[in-house]
Order: structure tokens, then sequence, then C-alpha cells
């Protein structure tokens, strides 16, 4: 596929990244339009369902961006949030989808710095991934 | 409970290849508790397998649906108007669910998702423990409602052997000798008089050890 964008699924919990997100944008920080944001409540509500519809619907990449640790807004949803992923991402492997182009990563409210510079290193190592086998299994 | 867990992907792969049209078939009971065969499970395989069939070039339909119990006939019965055109179920209940479907559709392969594990309890969030092998003549009632059979590993009546050390069984020191657990109850019960009593050896044709067992209750067998 030439000129590969990839299309990037952020779950953003509302108290940290989504507002993170925000402040990137009051303080003008770019960030790469591939990534698609979906506010959640807490990074523990992400299913494991959620996650893997992403997949099925063409996603290349999915992250779910939590709370700090130990700074979660309802006690310990990035924690159970981490476990997820990790579960989920042996769920791609068995599907034969590489399990790099799941993540989980944290941050606070406050890092709108943090919010873009994560949302353009993970575009670009999920652009060196290039598009996910479940997509080019689609277009063929 | 019943509990099982997801067979590998690869092998219910090899099940579904052939066919064009299944039906993935969850039971709302406790498949659904031990988080293998519910609604939320059906969808989680059905796009896992979509996807891996998708790689491999094939592509099948998948019908999702998920039954309030597959062990029950008038349950499996609402199956019959959904069920023209498929050529395959795939269940994602315990053993007798998968064996229900396959007495009621005779023309139709019936795959199982799950391997049922055993009966168990949840000892916490996430994980699920053997308690009770059925085996027809319970004897909770003398060792301090706690079971010798599903918990010993060698099913000793009158424990514990002598590889129980500082309260672990031989078998693990992840494994507590359940022996240990079982004198311990009793001696917080002020029951210690029923350890000295010898149980009996075990009649275990109770448990299946004269062949497959049925309950029949005269007053409701139709
Ligand atoms: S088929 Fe019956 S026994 Fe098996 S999981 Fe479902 S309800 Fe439980
Ligand atoms: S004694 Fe028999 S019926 Fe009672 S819990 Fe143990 S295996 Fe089950």
């Amino acid at each position: 596929m030439e000129n590969f964008e990839p299309v990037i699924i952020a779950f953003c919990c509302h108290y940290c990244a989504y507002t993170a997100a925000d402040m990137a944008g009051s303080q003008r920080l770019p960030y790469p339009a591939n990534v698609k944001i979906i506010r959640i409540p807490c990074s523990g509500k992400v299913d494991a369902l959620h996650i893997i519809k992403a997949f099925e619907n063409g996603a290349d990449g999915v992250y779910v961006a939590g709370c700090l640790e130990g700074d979660c807004h309802f006690k310990n949803g990035n924690e159970k949030a981490a476990r997820r992923i990790t579960y989920v991402r042996n769920y791609l492997e068995e599907i034969g989808i590489e399990s790099e182009r799941l993540m989980m990563v944290t941050m606070s409210a406050g890092m709108g710095y943090r919010f873009a510079q994560t949302a353009t290193e993970i575009t670009e190592k999920i652009r060196k991934l290039g598009p996910s086998p479940i997509k080019i299994a689609i277009a063929q | 409970m019943i509990t099982a867990e997801r067979k590998p992907l690869d092998e219910l792969i090899e099940y579904v290849k052939p066919f064009k049209r299944i039906l993935l078939l969850g039971c709302n009971e406790c498949v659904t508790v031990c988080a293998a065969g519910g609604r939320k499970e059906v969808g989680l395989l059905a796009s896992g397998l979509q996807m891996a069939l998708l790689k491999s070039g094939s592509n099948i339909e998948i019908q999702q649906h998920t039954l309030e119990r597959q062990c029950d006939p008038e349950y499996v019965e609402e199956l019959v108007p959904m069920i023209d055109g498929t050529e395959a179920i795939l269940s994602m209940a315990c053993g007798c669910g998968v064996q229900q479907l396959a007495m009621r559709f005779k023309n139709l392969p019936v795959f199982p998702a799950l391997n049922t594990k055993f009966m168990g309890a949840s000892e916490r969030q996430g994980v699920w423990a053997e308690r009770c092998q059925g085996c027809g003549d319970c004897v909770l009632g003398i060792t301090g409602g706690i079971c010798p059979i599903a918990r010993c590993a060698k099913q000793l009546m009158n424990g514990p052997c002598g590889g129980s050390t500082t309260g672990k069984c031989e078998i693990s020191e992840d494994v507590d000798c359940v022996w240990q657990l079982i004198w311990d109850r009793l001696k917080s019960l002020g029951q210690e008089d029923r350890y000295v009593d010898i149980m009996p050896a075990k009649d275990w044709r109770s448990g299946g050890g004269s062949g497959p067992r049925k309950i029949i209750r005269e007053d409701l067998a139709e």
C-alpha cells in the first residue's frame, strides 16, 4: 500500500489524556490527524471487545491512554486497563496481528506536550509497521 | 458453577474452516460468570475468528447468539427458527450444552469452543478453583465443609498423607493440604472428635463408578 496513512484509535480517559489532548489544542501543539480519539470515562472501562472491534474495522494501531500510576480517578482503573491490554495483546498474536499494534500509555491532564508527543511517536511506530494484516486481507 | 476456558484459536479454525456459515452460540449461565462463553466472549471470538480466517483467505459468515442456558431443551428449541442455512454450530457452553445441541440437531455438526474444566467457586475476581467432583454422597458435613475429594490430590478420606508439610500439599507449595484445612476448621469449630473417626472406604458407585448417572424426579418427570 503506497502512501500509507495509518488509522490509529486512541481510547482516552476523560480525567487525563482527553483533557491533555484539549491542553495540546489550546497550546497549539500539533499532533497527527491519524489519531482518532474516543473519550472514555476511565481507561479501565475499555473492553477487550472495543479494541478487537477497532482492529476488525481496519485500525492499524490502538492505544489506551490512562492516568499516571497511582493517579487514577477511580482508584485503579489504569492498572486494570494495563492487565487487559496484556490479555488482548496475547489474543492479537493468536489471531495473527502483531501485538505491538496495541499499547497502553499514561499521562496527566496537564501534559499537553506529552499527549502530542505520544500521538506522534505512536503514529510513526505504526507507519513503520505498515498496514495491519487485516486491512491488507480486506483489500485483497 | 461449571468452569471452562476457550480452546486455542488454531483448533477452532480447523473445526469451522470447511463451512460457509456457522452459528457461534454462547450460554448465559456458568460460562458467562467465568468469562469463557457469555455474550461478550461470543463477540470476541467471532471477531477473532473472522480476522484470522480473513488472513488465510477464507470468509465464513458467523452468526452470533447466546442462549439463556444451553443445557435445557426449552432454550435450545429457540434456535429452530434461526438455524436455517447454518452449516455447523460452534458452542461456547460447557460440554453439557454442546451435547444438548448435538442431541437436538441430528444433521448439524456441533463443535466445542471451550475446554470444560471443573465444578468450582470464585476465589476472587478472575480466579476460579475446583471445589466439588460430584461424588454423589457428600461428606462435607463430616469434614468441616471442605471437600477432600476435589481438593486432595490423592482423594484421601482419612488424611493427611505423609507429604503434607507446613500446611502445603506435596504436589506443590502453591496447593494447600486440604486435610490441614479440614483439621484447622474442625478445631475452630470445636469438632476435633470428628477428625478421629475413621471414614470407611468410599463407595464410588454414586460417583459415576457404575456408569453414567441420572436423576429422575418422579413428581416432575414427564
Ligand atoms: S450449558 Fe448449562 S451447565 Fe453448561 S455453562 Fe451453560 S448453564 Fe452452565
Ligand atoms: S464430598 Fe462429594 S459432593 Fe461433597 S463437595 Fe466433595 S465431591 Fe462434591
